[in-house]
């Protein structure tokens, strides 16, 4: 079974259209990015299918759940982490994983789903800290944590290194790949090329609300005679 | 430079949505204060009373002469039971009897005894206006007596000299007779319910609904509503959630408030008052009533709070959203302080029946006279508030509408004004 089907996907706000027919498929296991510059239509192509819009015009299946008939179902095998997503600041690391968990389960599962969550983010004793007095690369490694400590089917993460120091978005690269060998179908976005070479075993390029090309990141630079991403993308939208 | 800086802060303060709700509640309050009338005015106004005169003495005749010169005078006959049904039917403040007794007492040493019959219509402040009126007119009466004897040289007693006149009190209010007790009085007896619990209320919408208000500011600017939004949970147990989190907090707030406020108030009371004493007790169905009344209004408040937060950008514009619940709180609270919900003009009394805060004010001082039905159409046209609003928010929590916030149509460039910034 695909983890997403998109097809034909048009949304619009008002009378500007941010997705204009896009269509893709996330393979069960897989880490697939959506990549483009800013303003492609990445994030409100995962806000969709993460059931936080509505939908326009075409249809999203997840792991068989249409949306948003099915959006309830769902969002308990889903987690998404947006681009600037933020902890409730007057909560400690380990109380706002508490929180997150007790969405998703009782007894050994809460205590198990926690203490995954407290492994990915690897905070040490500051987890016992408020959020408020965490830097940014704590909070975004909490926030990884609490997005995978369920274990989800899909994983939707926007821009999950976005505004990160070197160590810590290789930190959060490798736990994005820990999860996907665990089984979890990750949908990613990025504007940074030279990641999704690192990370993705399939890509979209995406540019002003249209998929231009979809493929490993092989077969697109072999497409477009291109030694890296970012040359394949620029010629893509040429 | 500094001119630049209060540019930029008054560009940023200065906008529509802050202005809109400053200029609706003046408004309001205007209008409020147009329909409720100039207690100037009130207090100028001949009061409508009825007189039934049975002495014909010359303390008699001068006290007629005081009463058709500064009131206006509906009845003037031998029969109080008609006189009384005059004076309701005028819209009249009350019904004077003088006792055929009444000049002969006062040659004998003897306070001249005058009969006043009442008719309160209202326990608001402003409403017992009109019997202070009255007490004016008791005052001339005793004045002009006090001259005639003087002028007579009776060598009365100068204790009776300085007050000829006792009286005998009977208050009819709202279907009630309450016997030795005037307006006045009563309504200082119900001023708890008429100060202290429209104030506790309406500190509670406040606190409540500010809680929850902020609190969608905090979950957008802080990042954490999308996040939210994707838990397996249901909407309407979001709103739920939310709304009686912000409960709980109001309550504890206002019970603090309550007891400091309380003990304020209590200083202007007599401790020695017991309302069962004059048929205006409340039994336990009746506190219940109370209580479910003050919990829909809590929770109709909070639902539309709710929904003026899905329209907060951050946590500052939260607090300009706060300012609309504020005012329409203070006005119920004034409105129900001052006057009583059946001596308020029809237009005033459909308002005050929408706003669902003035229920649990009025609630009390209603359910001490029988009123049932304005209690119990009050908590149902609340509780239908409450649903609507939750159905209301519920709907804005399954649309775009919370995270993209509004789509602004520019004719031509068909460019999306905040959910573009945002992708």
């Amino acid at each position: 079974m695909k983890a997403v089907e998109v097809k034909e996907l048009v949304k619009d706000y008002g009378n500007f259209r941010a997705l204009k027919g896009i269509s893709f498929e996330v393979n069960d296991g897989e880490i697939f990015g959506l990549i483009g510059p800013n303003g492609a239509g990445k994030t409100t192509a995962l806000r969709t299918i993460a059931t936080l819009l509505q939908i326009t015009s075409g249809s999203i299946t997840v792991f068989g759940y249409e949306l948003p008939k099915e959006a309830g179902d769902v969002r308990k095998i889903i987690s998404y982490l947006p681009e600037e997503a933020g902890a409730y600041k007057n909560l400690t690391g380990r109380g706002y994983l508490n929180f997150i968990a007790k969405f998703f389960g009782e007894g050994e599962r809460f205590q198990s789903m926690v203490q995954r969550g407290l492994e990915i983010a690897n905070l040490g004793d500051r987890i016992e800290d408020k959020v408020d007095t965490y830097s940014k690369g704590m909070t975004r490694r909490l926030l990884v944590g609490r997005a995978l400590m369920a274990n989800p089917k899909l994983a939707i993460l926007d821009e999950p290194t976005s505004g990160l120091d070197v160590v810590n978005a290789q930190e959060v690269r490798r736990i994005i790949n820990s999860a996907a060998e665990g089984g979890t179908a990750v949908l990613l976005s990025s504007h940074n090329m030279l990641e999704v070479e690192l990370l993705c075993h399939r890509i979209a390029l995406i540019n002003d609300g249209v998929i231009v090309a979809t493929g490993t990141t092989a077969e697109l630079k072999n497409k477009y005679s291109a030694g890296n991403i970012e040359e394949a993308f620029v010629k893509a939208i040429e | 430079m500094i001119a630049n800086i209060i540019k930029k802060e008054f560009k940023e303060l200065f906008v529509l949505s802050t202005i809109i709700p400053i200029v609706v509640i003046a408004i309001v309050y205007g209008a409020v204060g147009n329909m409720i009338g100039n207690v100037q005015e009130t207090m100028k106004e001949k009061p409508i009373i009825g007189i039934v005169d049975m002495d014909d003495g010359t303390f008699s005749d001068t006290a007629m002469s005081v009463l058709t010169e500064r009131a206006e005078v509906i009845y003037d006959g031998g029969d109080v039971e008609e006189g009384l049904e005059e004076v309701r039917q005028e819209n009249g403040v009350a019904l004077l009897a003088i006792p055929e007794n009444f000049s002969q007492s006062i040659y004998a040493n003897q306070p001249g005894e005058i009969e006043i019959y009442w008719i309160m219509r209202g326990a608001g402040m402003m409403d017992s206006i009109s019997s202070g009126t009255v007490e004016g007119l008791i005052q001339g009466v005793n004045q002009e007596v006090s001259k005639e004897l003087i002028q007579q040289d009776t060598s009365s007693d100068p204790a009776l000299i300085l007050a000829p006149t006792s009286r005998v009190e009977t208050t009819f209010f709202k279907g009630k007779e309450i016997e030795g007790v005037s307006p006045g009085v009563l309504g200082n007896m119900l001023m708890s319910q008429s100060i202290v619990i429209p104030i506790v209320i309406m500190m509670l919408i406040i606190m409540a609904g500010s809680s929850v208000i902020s609190s969608m500011g905090m979950e957008k600017e802080n990042k954490t509503l999308e996040t939210l939004l994707t838990m397996p949970v249901r909407r309407s147990h979001i709103v739920i959630g939310k709304m009686v989190g912000s409960a709980l907090v109001g309550m504890i707030m206002a019970a603090i408030y309550m007891i400091g406020f309380s003990r304020y108030m209590s200083s202007f009371q007599g401790s020695d008052i017991n309302l069962a004493d004059f048929g205006l007790a409340m039994g336990m169905q009746d506190y219940l009533l109370v209580g479910v009344s003050l919990f829909t209004a809590l929770l109709a408040g909070l639902s539309l709070c709710i929904v003026l937060g899905t329209f907060a950008k951050n946590y500052r514009s939260a607090q300009a959203l706060i300012f609309p619940i504020t005012a329409v709180a203070l006005i119920s609270a004034f409105i129900v302080m001052f006057k009583d919900f059946d001596t308020i003009p029809a237009v005033l009394r459909i308002l005050v029946f929408a706003i669902p805060f003035t229920h649990p004010m009025m609630a009390m001082r209603t359910l001490m006279l029988d009123n049932y039905a304005l209690v119990i159409g009050g908590i149902a046209y609340t509780g239908v508030f409450t649903v609507v609003m939750v159905w209301v928010a519920v709907r804005i929590f399954n649309s775009d509408r919370l995270l993209t916030g509004s789509v602004r149509k520019r004719a031509g460039l068909g460019k999306l004004a905040l959910g573009f910034r945002r992708r």
